[in-house]
């Protein structure tokens, strides 16, 4: 951790610009630490040490940008469009190495490529005296038949029922390969565009416009359904375990660039993949185990009581003990449903032991019910969310307020959603941490976020009717509520970017 | 379900070729319509794990063979049983990338190559012992081999 970690210097630096600038823009990382509590007014967007920059790109901008780099590499190496189209895919879009590649050895790229010497014929059918289709056995004098530059020719039905194998079952669209086994020549758009029926070759066209974005790592589609945009931000995968590049999708989704998933700041990508694992294998069993089971003060074996008296015998070690004081059963005498030993120092030795081996499972499960509680308000957000919109309905008409003067209510109800998503994260966060002074500040951060939460969520509860005396309360909270959110990822982003 | 009419003429004209003739240690068992067949196969050389045993292969095809590959599978009858390998289940299920869409199957594949391409697998396993996680798969219920997703992790194969 660096020492110019103040966290309450108002500087506000405009690192973050306008979101209508064109460059694909470099990221931009560094720690202006502009921090403040804005008394209501609204606030200037100001790029945080935890903010990544980024942009967002409809369909059409990502074909448009796609063309352009087509035509800008085919006038260097001056080669027609498709062909440049095919070898900017198979160079995954990097288009100094391929310029480069093929300036040095123009042939072996073309080759390797799956566009070898001839291709400028442009693609027909034929039909071959005495051929017979290997797919389809069909030996009828005059059939169809088509061949890419490797000769392997098959009758047109065949060729066609293939490639729409391939892409409409298969979503394939670079990497189709001849039907020939073995054969690695790629099917080019001219043979798709020669032997498929329209719709099928639209959905080639979306699908090759769609490897575009998952070639390019500095670009990935926005995962909500029927989202057509695409997010540019360059973030490399190595810088993952220090930044959550939390982005949002102009269709009002936010989520992280790294892994997709929806927002998680402040836990790094690799931690929420890991904790989402074991709340997956454990959190159901381990509340059982929890609940229900206690460990065999000798051998640690976990033991279910399900009936019967408090003489227990361990399956497995044969030790035999009291299941209510953890005592070893040869002091116990004949009281067999009652254990008044509980003080005797043996068994709360027995129960020291087993109070160490709970330990890590409790650990886990006060994490895991923290964040399973925050998780569980936010699913409820949606709720909030609609009702929220109800109160401010009611209380233009009852309060004579206009429909600008209840915007409030949106606002403080959108920071509550948020700060439940970052508080859910810091718990699996928090779960993985080791503990030294980071840590407490963590918890200290966490916690004061946590309150401010409760003190704005008990606004919302308030009927209708105190709802409009409470408005300067309630901005007072929630720009509150805001600034505990900023102050706690941006410790978290600074702490993990100074450990690196 | 068979293939659609279009495709029947290449099964057929597999089955003949094949009656006509088939490698060594390759034989039809049935072939009574054109959505099952049964194939018998012996592994030739001295292989200690497969010497003296025949194992049966169940092709099961598909309205879209040959575009799409046939489902194929070891099958256990009173004198068969399913051969031991590392890609093979003991449900007989074979993990082989040639028999999925997308990884290794050309429509130009047929059953014969099949057979072969399998033949050769046992041929050269020295190991015998099942797959990884055998017990566990074979206990999952599935609907079609086409709904199991494997990892071809193993290049040699």
């Amino acid at each position: 951790m660096s020492s110019d970690d103040e966290l309450m210097s108002d500087q506000m630096s405009d690192a973050y610009g306008d979101d209508d600038e064109d460059s694909l823009g470099e990221l931009d990382y560094e720690e202006d630490g502009g921090e403040y509590i804005d008394e209501g007014k609204e606030e200037k967007p100001t790029k945080r040490s935890y903010e990544v920059e980024f942009k967002v790109y409809s369909d059409d901008q990502i074909r448009k940008s796609q063309q352009n780099q087509v035509e800008e590499v085919a006038s260097i190496l001056g080669l027609p469009g498709e062909q440049v189209a095919i070898l900017l895919r198979h160079f995954k879009w990097q288009k100094d190495r391929l310029i480069e590649k093929y300036m040095d050895s123009g042939e072996e790229v073309l080759e390797e490529a799956g566009l070898g010497p001839s291709y400028d014929t442009p693609p027909k059918l034929e039909t071959v005296q005495g051929f017979v289709c290997d797919i389809c056995c069909d030996d009828e004098v005059g059939l169809d038949t088509y061949a890419m530059r490797c000769n392997h020719r098959y009758c047109v039905n065949c060729y066609r029922q293939y490639l729409e194998s391939k892409i409409k079952d298969e979503g394939e669209a670079t990497r189709i390969q001849c039907p020939s086994e073995g054969c690695s020549m790629i099917v080019d758009s001219k043979t798709v565009d020669l032997l498929v029926p329209v719709e099928i070759d639209k959905r080639y066209k979306e699908l090759l416009n769609r490897t575009y974005v998952d070639d390019k790592p500095n670009l990935r589609w926005c995962p909500a359904p029927n989202c057509e945009y695409a997010v540019d931000c360059a973030i490399r995968p190595v810088q993952l375990h220090t930044i959550v590049p939390s982005v949002n999708c102009r269709c009002g989704h936010n989520f992280c660039f790294g892994c997709g998933f929806s927002e998680h700041q402040p836990c790094p990508c690799a931690l929420v993949k890991k904790w989402l694992k074991k709340c997956e294998d454990d959190s159901e069993t381990a509340n059982w185990i929890s609940a229900n089971t206690k460990e065999c003060p000798k051998c640690v074996s976990t033991i279910e009581k399900n009936g019967g008296c408090n003489h227990m015998t361990c399956r497995k070690c044969k030790h035999e003990f009291c299941w209510v004081c953890m005592g070893p059963w040869a002091e116990h005498g004949t009281s067999w449903y009652n254990c008044n030993r509980f003080e005797e120092k043996s068994g709360s030795e027995a129960r020291d032991q087993q109070a160490k081996s709970r330990a890590s499972l409790e650990r886990y499960l006060h994490y895991y019910n923290r964040y399973a509680n925050h998780d569980l308000s936010a699913k409820l957000d949606k709720d909030l969310y609609i009702k929220t919109e109800k109160k401010m309905t009611t209380l233009q008409s009852s309060s004579g307020m206009s429909w600008i003067e209840v915007q409030y209510l949106e606002a403080a109800s959108k920071v509550l959603q948020q700060c439940r998503q970052t508080l859910k994260w810091t718990y699996a966060f928090a779960f993985y941490l080791e503990r030294n002074n980071h840590t407490y500040i963590f918890e200290d951060n966490q916690k004061d976020l946590e309150m401010a939460v409760e003190h704005l969520s008990e606004l919302f509860e308030k009927p209708t009717d105190q709802l409009s005396t409470a408005k300067n309360d309630m901005l007072d909270k929630t720009a509150y509520v805001k600034s505990r959110r900023m102050i706690l990822l941006d410790y978290t982003a600074k702490s993990l970017a100074a450990e690196e | 379900m068979g293939p659609v009419p279009t495709f029947s003429r290449r099964l057929k004209r597999e089955l003949l070729n094949m009656q006509k003739e088939l490698p060594a240690g390759i034989h039809i068992a049935t072939a009574d319509d054109l959505s099952t067949w049964e194939m018998d196969l012996e592994v030739l050389d001295q292989n200690p794990i497969y010497h003296g045993k025949t194992f049966r292969l169940r092709f099961k095809f598909g309205k879209n063979y040959p575009i799409e590959p046939p489902e194929v599978m070891f099958v256990r009858t009173a004198d068969r049983e399913i051969p031991m390998h590392p890609h093979v289940y003991s449900n007989g299920i074979i993990c082989l990338d040639l028999l999925s869409t997308g990884h290794g199957w050309s429509p130009v594949q047929n059953v014969e190559s099949v057979c072969v391409s399998i033949q050769s697998m046992l041929t050269g396993n020295t190991k015998n012992e099942r797959p990884e996680g055998d017990s566990q798969f074979v206990m999952t219920p599935m609907r079609s081999v086409r709904d199991i997703n494997f990892v071809y992790d193993d290049p040699t194969v």
